[in-house]
């Protein structure tokens, strides 16, 4: 962390602010990162779930130690789910290509796919829990199952949010906007949807290491 | 010495006008209660925290009467006693003091201070503050609830957490940990805005290394937070979601709960502290008409004491019993904090030496907090270390020492800010006899109250305790202190009624503070309103030309210079200040462009 506002402040840390005095001419929005501020908030934000999720494994981890812990036998729907978050993520990429290259058409197809499918999988999601629970394993069982519900419902919930801004482009797009004005909104939902497609693997790499 | 007349020509346009749109809000509820003005949701956050601050103080209250004549109330059992002694600390530490600092100073000052129109996410920053008071309300909930709130306290270690015996072992630790979720979500969505206004939203000319130290200390405290919270939500989601492992199934692992408990419990003592450095930090220079000493060094203070933050959770677990070089290495990291906390505090005495020190009711403040400051930390290097610390760490030892470092400090800079800003919220100045009647009163009667505590503690008086019963090793004389601490406290207590007081009367009858009364340097205090209006700036935004510490330059025509004062412009100063910056050996050889103008100088 002080790394990465060490390499914030990189360009000024040994300025002595007290004697230099720029004229106006150089002082040319030196300011802000050259990025658009929602892509930074993004960024910010996803520091932030990567030190939940982060913390979480660990806490799991460390709770898989002690001597009580029962394994979790893992519902096989789960594979199928990864399967179709994996689609998800290329119908967004490539929604993403089609915004860059101009092709409405395409976003608004890719948009509606990647959408189905992020439904499709949330719905899998509940069709695992169903399925734990109806095999007799609810959150009050045991840490794992616990841990379980904890970690699917927590990347669930990020990947609704997500569904909350695909939702108002999606909007958008069937109104009928120019490509131009949801090209930032696309590549948004892009990159957070690899990224919740990543700590969704990791989060099964992880579940299955315990699944042994 | 190159010559040159400083820019007369190029005009440069401020930065990002065109780009921000601005919510208008037309009706009253659109204005002041569904607001995405920072500086409305600053102070719906200050007036929520304080709310709940205040029943926070109470609690203390109430449990000073107990402590300091048992048996006489019959309203205080064992019970009720725990319950007030969890709430009082959760209340003050989560919901009164870094919801003051970060959502309500950190709302109010960082887009006025770096030069933004507004937060760079409003709507996300005003559903920050509402599900801020849901979690507020949910806390507040749980006094209602049957067995009433938890009485774990306030780290709400299991299993004891929810143990049939703890009162509120049922609905009370659900709703507080509920309420805790709630509480980070609401921050995790402000602080996103602080952190990004922060680095996107800097008004031109304003660099990293120009920003005012009260900037800095929030900055920096939101980003503790925004990765400590997180690892919160580790410790009592599972908490939540397995209700601390007792149902269905024992065991668990109380240890491990400790651990993630303290590595978000101890950032929380900075995300508190780093606030108050950086505002302590304004208010002496300001008040001393003098720069701040040492700014770069006070600058990486801040980004190292954040970075150890991370590191020193474990000193808190002592007494749970570790491996000894775990205890050598939390024990090695402690003392090393001291190191950067100390380059602060000799900053701020060297700000002052020589200082035209002006004793205004802020500074006093400012300089009871350095005076606390260094009493509760340097008792914290007592108990930094293992061996002193297993002794002391049950007694009330503990209690005098965070209640030093971590309350009454913040505090004392909580009140010094609310003096030093209040006329730039509401126009008006708050009464000076009221105010440093406040001080003087909360400052000595703090001392009353903490100062004998420690004493309390050498004799082995357990803190968390009901009453002491009868002991060998404690006299008969600590009950008579314990009653002296109890009167001091009460005291204190019913003295914030006069700085509430000020806090209304002022608003209607409060001598009308113009646009810069302290004559600072900052931003804020250059707006054309004064309480600015909505999008703070006219219809440019300031363009920055120097750093926030220009008090006293030499030759100037004032004792100040605002930070968005052309250089050229500087009354009788541009002779000096031009040589600092245009001399030729400094620089070395360098174009000048058409219009006369040097390259940066540095980056």
């Amino acid at each position: 962390m002080v790394i990465v506002v060490g390499w914030l402040v990189r360009p000024t840390l040994n300025v002595k602010p007290w004697v230099e005095q720029r004229p106006v001419k150089d002082i040319d929005g030196d300011g802000a990162l050259r990025l658009p501020t929602i892509k930074v908030g993004l960024g910010v934000f996803l520091t932030v779930a990567t030190s939940l999720f982060a913390l979480l494994i660990s806490a799991y981890h460390m709770r898989m130690m002690a001597a009580d812990w029962v394994t979790l036998a893992l519902p096989r729907v789960l594979w199928l789910n990864t399967a179709v978050l994996i689609l998800a993520g290329v119908a967004m990429q490539w929604t993403r290509s089609a915004a860059q290259w101009g092709q409405i058409d395409n976003v608004r197809l890719g948009l509606i796919a990647a959408g189905v499918l992020t439904f499709s999988f949330l719905a899998g999601q509940l069709w695992a829990w169903q399925q734990l629970n109806a095999s007799g394993y609810f959150v009050r069982n045991d840490p794992a199952t616990a841990f379980f519900y904890l970690l699917t419902a927590l990347h669930g919930l990020h990947l609704l949010g997500g569904m909350w801004v695909w939702g108002r482009t999606t909007a958008k797009v069937l109104r009928g906007v120019e490509v131009a004005k949801v090209r930032l909104s696309v590549e948004l939902c892009a990159v957070y949807w690899h990224y919740l497609l990543l700590v969704w693997l990791v989060l099964f790499a992880v579940l299955l290491h315990t699944h042994t | 010495m190159t010559t040159v007349t400083h820019d007369e020509s190029p005009y440069a346009p401020p930065a990002e006008v065109g780009e921000v749109e601005l919510y208008h809000p037309k009706t009253f509820i659109g204005k002041y209660i569904w607001s995405q003005d920072a500086k409305v949701i600053a102070v719906q956050y200050a007036i929520t925290a304080i709310g709940v601050g205040l029943v926070a103080l109470v609690l203390s209250g109430i449990m000073r009467l107990q402590l300091g004549f048992p048996h006489e109330f019959s309203f205080i059992n064992p019970s009720n006693y725990l319950q007030f002694v969890t709430m009082h600390g959760m209340i003050m530490v989560i919901y009164l003091l870094t919801a003051l600092f970060l959502g309500g100073f950190g709302n109010y000052l960082i887009p006025l201070m770096v030069g933004a129109r507004d937060m760079v996410f409003p709507y996300v920053n005003m559903v920050s503050y509402w599900v801020y008071l849901f979690a507020v309300l949910l806390l507040m909930a749980s006094f209602f609830v049957p067995s009433g709130p938890t009485g774990a306290g306030w780290t709400l270690y299991p299993p004891q957490a929810i143990l049939p015996g703890t009162p509120g072992a049922n609905w009370g630790i659900i709703l507080m940990l509920i309420s805790l979720a709630f509480f980070i979500i609401g921050f995790t969505m402000g602080g996103l805005n602080y952190v990004v206004t922060v680095l996107q939203a800097r008004t031109r000319g304003m660099t990293m290394m120009r920003l005012p130290l009260t900037v800095w200390g929030i900055f920096m405290a939101t980003i503790l937070a925004l990765l400590a919270f997180p690892l919160g939500t580790s410790f009592f989601m599972p908490a939540l979601v397995s209700r601390g492992e007792h149902l269905g199934y024992n065991g668990g692992s109380p240890i491990l709960f400790q651990h993630l408990f303290w590595f978000f419990g101890h950032p929380e003592v900075y995300i508190v502290a780093l606030p108050a450095f950086g505002i302590v930090s304004d208010l002496i220079s300001v008040n001393a008409r003098k720069n701040i000493f040492g700014y770069r060094m006070m600058v990486w203070a801040i980004l190292a004491i954040g970075g150890l933050s991370f590191m020193v959770w474990a000193h808190h677990m002592y007494v749970s019993g570790m491996n000894p070089y775990f205890g050598f290495f939390f024990a090695t990291t402690t003392l090393i904090i001291a190191v950067p906390t100390a380059l602060k505090v000799y900053n701020w005495v060297l700000t002052l030496w020589k200082g035209d020190i002006h004793l205004t009711v802020p500074m006093l403040f400012a300089i009871g907090f350095v005076f606390t400051f260094i009493n509760g930390g340097l008792t914290g290097l007592f108990l930094g270390n293992v061996p002193v610390d297993i002794p002391l760490s049950g007694t009330m030892f503990v209690v005098a020492h965070f209640h030093m470092v971590m309350a009454v400090s913040p505090i004392l800079v909580v009140f010094g800010a609310i003096y030093h800003w209040y006329p730039k919220v509401t126009g008006r100045i708050l009464n000076d006899t009221l105010g440093k009647f406040h001080f003087w009163v909360t400052f000595i009667g703090t001392y009353a109250i903490y100062y004998p505590m420690h004493y309390l503690g050498f004799l082995g008086v357990p803190r968390r305790y009901y009453a002491m019963g009868n002991s060998v090793v404690i006299p008969d004389s600590a009950q008579s202190l314990n009653a002296g601490i109890t009167i001091a406290a009460l005291i204190v207590g019913a003295v914030q009624a006069v700085f509430l007081y000020n806090l209304i009367w002022s608003y209607f009858r409060g001598k009308p503070a113009g646009g810069n009364p302290w004559r600072a340097t900052t931003l804020e205090w250059q707006t054309p309103e004064t309480p600015p209006k909505h999008g703070n700036f006219g219809p440019e935004l300031p363009v920055v030309y120097r750093w926030a510490y220009d008090y006293s330059v030499p030759g100037a025509a004032e004792d100040f210079i605002p930070q968005n004062q052309p250089p050229a412009k500087t009354p009788g100063g541009p002779e000096k200040t031009l040589e600092k910056t245009l001399d030729a050996a400094e620089l070395g050889p360098q174009k000048l462009d058409a219009s006369g103008m040097p390259k940066p100088v540095g980056g």
